[in-house]
């Protein structure tokens, strides 16, 4: 217990410094913090819908988080979760109309699996292209998630649009690949209980088996594990198609449970939002889970905002942002890096930071 | 078409080259950053909301220079003192940046986006040499900033090649430790490439917004800052080569507004996705980091 809050001293005060600050900027925007805040947590907890909603928004941001995670434990710096989700969602979408024959359990793994193996591709390239062309896995995952969203964006205009459609969309899946729903009109689903359960593979075999082993010993120095055998090119793709795999999962069941058709706009930047949720969980799978729910609390809360008090939900990219400058912050000043920085000349931990390993 | 075809390239590569002529000077110092979108934004909007405050372009254009050189300093305070993970501070960056913009831009201009309206910058037309075919309206009739743009890539060429500046930068790069040893004050020259880099995708920014579109939407920069790091990866860390790959992509965008309307059955998306695209491609082909600086994207920590 003691060392569980001592874990979650640094991201707490992460946090607390990322509100001050933009209390501190509302006010000078003219807007009163307290009455923000108050909207901003009425629309997150508020009642028993806000309070699902909250779940059902933080259940994408579990998905992506753990992409990330896992891709950041073996310093491979996945910025593309976002077009893994997409691709993702975009494989549901598509086959999801035609499963309508099909048994319920096996159209809901068909219809998550297609998302899963999607994104698998999709994360799989960026890293064969790092394993085996040296390509930097930064660039090119930005660049696939632009193409991804270009892909989607082309689908649901063309052959996948719903003829009678006034809006750009898919035709709706078939029932049987839907998700239930429990207790209506709220949106809680099985794939909250799902993306649990992957919190806790993700953490087991990060950390107790002899692959996740190796893909940290990759994060934390590369070269002493090619001396060591760590077979690096295969570790390099097959993290980042597992990576991207999670993220699928996450566009997959997004909509099955909730849209239950393709949409042009499907993510609001989970992928990216994501990396502010692994930051703040340390990477650790299980940590995703709180940091989710904080996160999706924002991003709920911010649509009640914008309505009483006029402020822009890009607010909460702005609180996003802070909270990882203040967590890396907090975390040079841990190894030393601010007596570093105003140049007292200590020396810091050796290798803080550097090979990747540390975020 | 094919005078369009000059213009329309022209247009869309200044931007990505002001950009990425900055991340060349970062790079060949040791730094990748990624918040050069965030910097291209921030500048762009900074850019229009100050030149509709004032009715001045040139007030436009200081005021994203201000805004870039902001923007990258706090990215320099913590990717560099703080020596963290860079690739992590540059998407904060990015966030931020978003955020900020979008927030700024609802606050002043209420959440129906009331359009800016601006009056462009000039351009300016250079005599006789306009009557060039096919690229003299292309080259010789365009805004400031774009003749700005090309004549930094022989200066910045000269800068990093030729002159003490860039040898003692490209030793920040290559070998931090024996540039400190050396007393060449590593810190201090990413910095100065950070503040430069801030500056000149700040040019790129309003460049979008007071040259090209005359109005600012949210997310303006469309990826035209990480199209500018693959340029500089394309460009094999060299001031000619990040101008050629600038043109490509350039070209590469300018495709859309030619080939749209006599191609009217290949799907717009291709074309929009057409620069990443090629991006991922040349990438492959070209590879690999061979030439890139050796100490690229490393936090240097002082020892």
């Amino acid at each position: 217990m003691r060392r569980l809050l001592a874990a979650a001293l640094r991201p707490a005060g992460a946090i607390g410094c990322a509100l001050g600050v933009v209390a501190i900027a509302l006010a000078l925007l003219g807007a009163s913090p307290v009455a923000v805040a108050a909207d901003l947590a009425d629309g997150a907890f508020g009642n028993w819908i806000a309070f699902t909603d909250t779940l059902a928004r933080a259940t994408p941001l579990v998905f992506c988080g753990l992409a990330v995670a896992i891709a950041f434990h073996g310093a491979l710096w996945n910025i593309g979760a976002d077009g893994q989700l997409i691709v993702g969602a975009l494989a549901a979408g598509a086959i999801g109309p035609a499963l309508g024959g099909w048994p319920h359990t096996l159209a809901i793994a068909a219809i998550i699996g297609a998302g899963g193996l999607a994104g698998a591709i999709w994360g799989g390239l960026a890293g064969w292209l790092r394993a085996r062309r040296n390509v930097n896995e930064v660039i090119s995952t930005i660049m696939l998630n632009f193409i991804a969203a270009q892909l989607l964006s082309w689908a649901v205009h063309g052959p996948l649009m719903e003829p009678s459609g006034a809006f750009p969309a898919s035709r709706k899946i078939a029932a049987a690949a839907r998700l239930q729903l429990y207790f209506p009109p709220s949106r809680v689903n099985l794939a909250m209980l799902f993306a649990l359960a992957l919190a806790a593979v993700c953490e087991f075999g990060l950390f107790r088996t002899a692959p996740g082993f190796e893909l940290r010993a990759l994060g934390r120095n590369r070269r002493a594990s090619a001396f060591f055998g760590v077979p690096i090119a295969r570790l390099t793709a097959g993290a980042m198609a597992l990576s991207g795999m999670l993220a699928g999962f996450g566009g997959a069941v997004q909509i099955s449970a909730i849209t239950h058709r393709l949409y042009e706009t499907i993510s609001p930047g989970w992928g990216y939002e994501a990396i502010a949720v692994a930051l703040v969980a340390r990477l650790s799978p299980l940590g995703i889970v709180p940091a989710a729910l904080l996160f999706g609390a924002l991003d709920n809360g911010s649509q009640a905002m914008q309505r009483a008090d006029g402020i822009s939900p890009q607010l909460v990219y702005v609180i996003q942002a802070l909270v990882i400058i203040a967590l890396l912050a907090f975390d040079a000043s841990a190894a030393g890096g601010w007596r570093e920085a105003f140049g007292a000349g200590a020396p810091a931990e050796p290798n803080a930071g550097a090979e990747g390993g540390d975020v | 078409m094919f005078e369009a075809f000059a213009a329309a390239t022209i247009a869309m590569a200044t931007p990505i080259l002001l950009a990425a002529l900055g991340e060349l000077l970062v790079e060949r110092a040791g730094v990748i950053n990624i918040g050069i979108e965030g910097a291209m934004l921030a500048g762009a909007f900074a850019a229009i909301a100050v030149a509709h405050a004032t009715g001045g372009a040139l007030a436009g254009v200081a005021a994203a220079i201000g805004a870039g050189a902001a923007i990258n300093a706090i990215f320099a305070f913590v990717a560099v003192n703080l020596a963290v993970n860079q690739v992590v501070a540059g998407t904060a960056i990015d966030l931020l940046a978003t955020g900020l913009t979008g927030v700024l831009y609802q606050r002043l201009f209420g959440a129906t986006g009331r359009a800016f309206t601006v009056t462009p910058m000039r351009s300016i037309e250079l005599g006789p040499l306009v009557r060039l075919p096919v690229i003299g309206r292309a080259l010789f009739d365009q805004s400031a900033l774009v003749y700005l743009a090309l004549a930094l890539v022989p200066a910045i060429a000269w800068i990093i090649g030729r002159s003490r500046f860039g040898l003692r930068l490209r030793a920040a790069g290559e070998r931090p430790e024996a540039a400190d040893a050396l007393g060449l004050g590593v810190y201090r020259l990413r910095w100065i490439a950070l503040l430069a880099s801030g500056v000149l995708s700040g040019l790129g920014g309003a460049y979008l917004t007071l040259a090209y579109a005359d109005t600012f939407v949210e997310g303006i920069s469309a990826g035209r800052g990480y199209v500018a790091l693959a340029v500089v990866i394309v460009g094999r860390w060299n001031a000619w080569g990040v101008a050629a790959a600038s043109l490509m992509f350039g070209g590469a965008i300018a495709l859309q507004f030619v080939l749209q309307a006599t191609a009217a059955t290949i799907p717009y998306q291709l074309f929009l996705a057409l620069p990443y695209l090629l991006t991922v491609a040349v990438l492959a082909l070209a590879g690999g980091q061979a030439d890139a600086p050796s100490a690229l994207g490393e936090p240097y920590v002082r020892p």
